[in-house]
């Protein structure tokens, strides 16, 4: 079957079985003791690592800001580019295959493992940061500026900083994060279904690296991706742990201490333990469709309820800004508003990126019979569109409420409260806001869930049906790995690990870069062959 | 007694059947039952096929050739599961009744440390489902 690619290799060849499990020699031990070494390391000393990463990561995103933004903007052009082409003709499974979801269900899945935690967090937040930004203006020290402003700013014009604001939010969230996911995720689906290699990273390379895949070269990138995954996932679930904690305390005076915090991480990895013995079906996709529509009912509560003008205003200036500042937004050279495009996007695109190979992995798991071109559709246009929607519902609502009294109090709201300051103008706030607290929980198992899925895929040589035990494994794990951080090292902990797994972002730029390439090579080699 | 034996079948421990596929073997002799391989895949490359159209064509073969060594007629059915790690027992539950089997007759291992905490599937069907499982050692 394989008269496209002729590798000899045999999916599970390097797997060993012990104590009734079945992993990948050696990626599964490297990757679980690396783990345990660097968060017993950071524990241990955790100034040195705390200054480190916090100079590493800032490091990385300043020096090569360039470097992340005009890798985006590739993605976003390939990713078009593809679409338009014939080689959007190309399915996912060969010209037979049928999609295994619906599209709701499909769609839900993606939307939940992209972003749903991100847009519960940063739909209030980051409208309101680079509004109030833009209406700050502009400062200039030594010819440098000193604000974090997008653009030019818009000092004092509430209309135009709103607008801008919206441009840059939307630019965070749209186009190119999802463009990010869909060439990681197409890569592997392409190399998995329609090449029959392992549905792992590494197959992904094969075109370029040929056999050394299997080799040395295939367990680096394979164990990057598994770092990257497990502490992105445990580090955010620290975060939100502490997030989600607030906003109970807010709510309801609940306590936010020590026990509490195990408490909470005991409750969603245990219900990520639930939904992973449930399986994919019925766990992951359950869970997301469900979340999906609580997100979509809170969403139309926001706009009928909310300023419904002042976000149909939002909509339309923003969405039209979007458009007229995208070009000037991701421009990698010459910038002037350096603090915005390094510290904002660049970062952004590090952290989309270094979350692509969980993401990409699990979307490559649930989009076997779609064709190019319907993928890329459904992974970058229509998330854009929803992300839109939701940053004008939310965001705009938010910006009604700065606009109409200055010193509304979800502008002085910390990060993790804005959302719930904001939704306390409206009505039913302990409603919605409860709902909001449930999202960001659901949302956490979800991700908790096919997280566990991805690792165990990877760490399985490609094997989608190994043991379960070994998901329950990696998802304890994930809990255990957020428990000791914030535990032992508090937040500092939490920071220096989250900056490391941000950094992964840099390599897998590369990465990601080669992976065009690899996905180019494919398609076309597919297209000849008629399949 | 006995119209439609199922047997599952996992085409990457062939060599662990031989025992359970000769009692269904037997069974279907003595009743003139139907006999059906059952084999569950996901969609991603396993290390049996490439894709579930590749496992199909497997398992046909497979139960060709043992229908033939054993002077049967067996039928050979792909069942195409999500996440076959934890949808298996489901899975087969379900062709069960699709079948309209009324005796499954399965290879199971002996119980190791895994069994401990996750059930067997032999063990799961056993436990849930109304037809009878013979559960071959």
């Amino acid at each position: 079957m394989t008269d496209q690619i002729d590798t000899d290799y045999e999916l599970g060849q390097d797997n060993v079985q012990i104590l009734g499990l079945d992993i990948h020699n050696p990626v599964f031990l490297i990757s679980g003791l690396s783990i345990v070494a660097f968060v017993l390391l950071t524990l241990m000393f955790q100034d040195g690592a705390t200054e480190f990463f916090g100079w590493l990561r800032p490091f990385l995103t300043s020096t090569f800001d360039w470097f992340f933004l005009l890798s985006a903007n590739i993605f976003v052009v390939f990713c078009i580019f593809l679409m338009v082409s014939p080689l959007g003709k190309v399915v996912l499974g060969g010209p037979d295959a049928e999609p295994e979801y619906s599209y709701i269900g499909w769609f839900a899945m993606l939307f939940a493992a992209g972003m749903g935690i991100g847009l519960m967090f940063f739909g209030v937040a980051e409208p309101m940061s680079h509004f109030s930004s833009s209406m700050g203006g502009t400062t200039v020290e030594d010819g440098v500026r000193t604000d974090w402003a997008p653009l030019g700013a818009a000092a004092g014009d509430a209309i135009a900083a709103r607008d801008l604001g919206m441009a840059a939010t939307i630019f965070h969230w749209a186009l190119h994060p999802w463009a990010i996911y869909a060439v990681v995720a197409l890569a592997l689906a392409l190399f998995a279904y329609n090449f029959h290699l392992p549905l792992t990273l590494r197959s992904a390379f094969y075109p370029l690296f040929g056999e050394r895949v299997w080799g040395w070269t295939g367990h680096i990138i394979d164990t990057l991706a598994v770092f990257a995954t497990l502490f992105g996932l445990a580090t955010s679930l620290g975060f939100g742990t502490e997030q989600a904690l607030a906003g109970l305390n807010h709510l309801f005076g609940t306590p936010t201490g020590d026990v509490a915090r195990v408490v909470l991480i005991t409750v969603i990895t245990a219900a990520a333990l639930i939904s992973v013995l449930r399986g994919l079906e019925g766990g992951v996709k359950v869970l997301s469709e469900i979340n999906i529509a609580l997100a979509a009912l809170l969403m139309l509560f926001v706009i009928l309820v909310g300023p419904t003008a002042a976000i149909f205003e939002t909509l339309v200036a923003g969405g039209i800004a979007y458009a007229k500042e995208l070009i000037p937004l991701s421009n990698p050279f010459g910038r002037e508003d350096a603090n915005f495009a390094q510290g904002w996007t660049s970062f952004y695109w590090a952290w989309w990126i270094s979350w692509s190979p969980f993401v990409g992995m699990f979307i490559a798991r649930v989009s076997r019979g779609r064709s190019v071109r319907e993928f890329v559709f459904c992974v970058i246009v229509i998330p854009t569109m929803v992300t839109v929607l939701w940053m004008a519902s939310f965001g705009g609502t938010a910006i009604d409420q700065v606009i109409a009294d200055p010193e509304a109090p979800v502008k002085a709201a910390a990060l993790e409260l804005k959302l719930f300051e904001m939704l306390k103008d409206l009505p039913v706030a302990w409603l919605t806001s409860f709902l909001g607290i449930v999202l960001v929980i659901v949302f956490f198992v979800t991700s908790s869930d096919s997280g566990s899925l991805v690792i165990d895929t990877i760490t399985a040589g490609g094997k989608t049906d190994a043991p379960v035990a070994q998901r329950v494994f990696w998802c304890t794990f994930e809990g255990l790995v957020a428990a000791a951080l914030l535990l032992v090292g508090g937040s500092q902990a939490l920071n220096a690990l989250q900056a490391m797994a941000v950094s992964t972002g840099f390599p897998f730029t590369i990465v990601l870069l080669l992976m065009c390439v690899s996905v180019l090579i494919g398609l076309m080699r597919t297209r000849r062959a008629g399949r | 007694m006995y119209n439609c034996i199922m047997v599952p079948v996992d085409l990457a421990h062939k060599d662990k059947l031989a025992k359970a596929i000769e009692v269904a073997a037997d069974l279907a002799q003595l009743y003139t039952a139907a006999l059906h391989f059952v084999g569950v895949t996901a969609t991603p490359p396993s290390e049996v096929a490439h894709n579930p159209e590749e496992f199909a064509q497997l398992l046909a073969r497979f139960a060709a050739d043992e229908g033939a060594r054993l002077g049967l007629d067996i039928s050979a059915e792909t069942v195409i599961s999500h996440d076959p790690a934890v949808d298996l027992d489901n899975d087969l539950d379900r062709e069960i009744h699709e079948l309209g089997a009324d005796l499954v007759v399965m290879a199971s291992h002996v119980p190791h440390f895994r069994e401990y905490v996750f059930a067997s599937n032999a063990g799961y069907l056993a436990s849930h489902t109304e037809v009878s499982v013979l559960v071959v050692r």
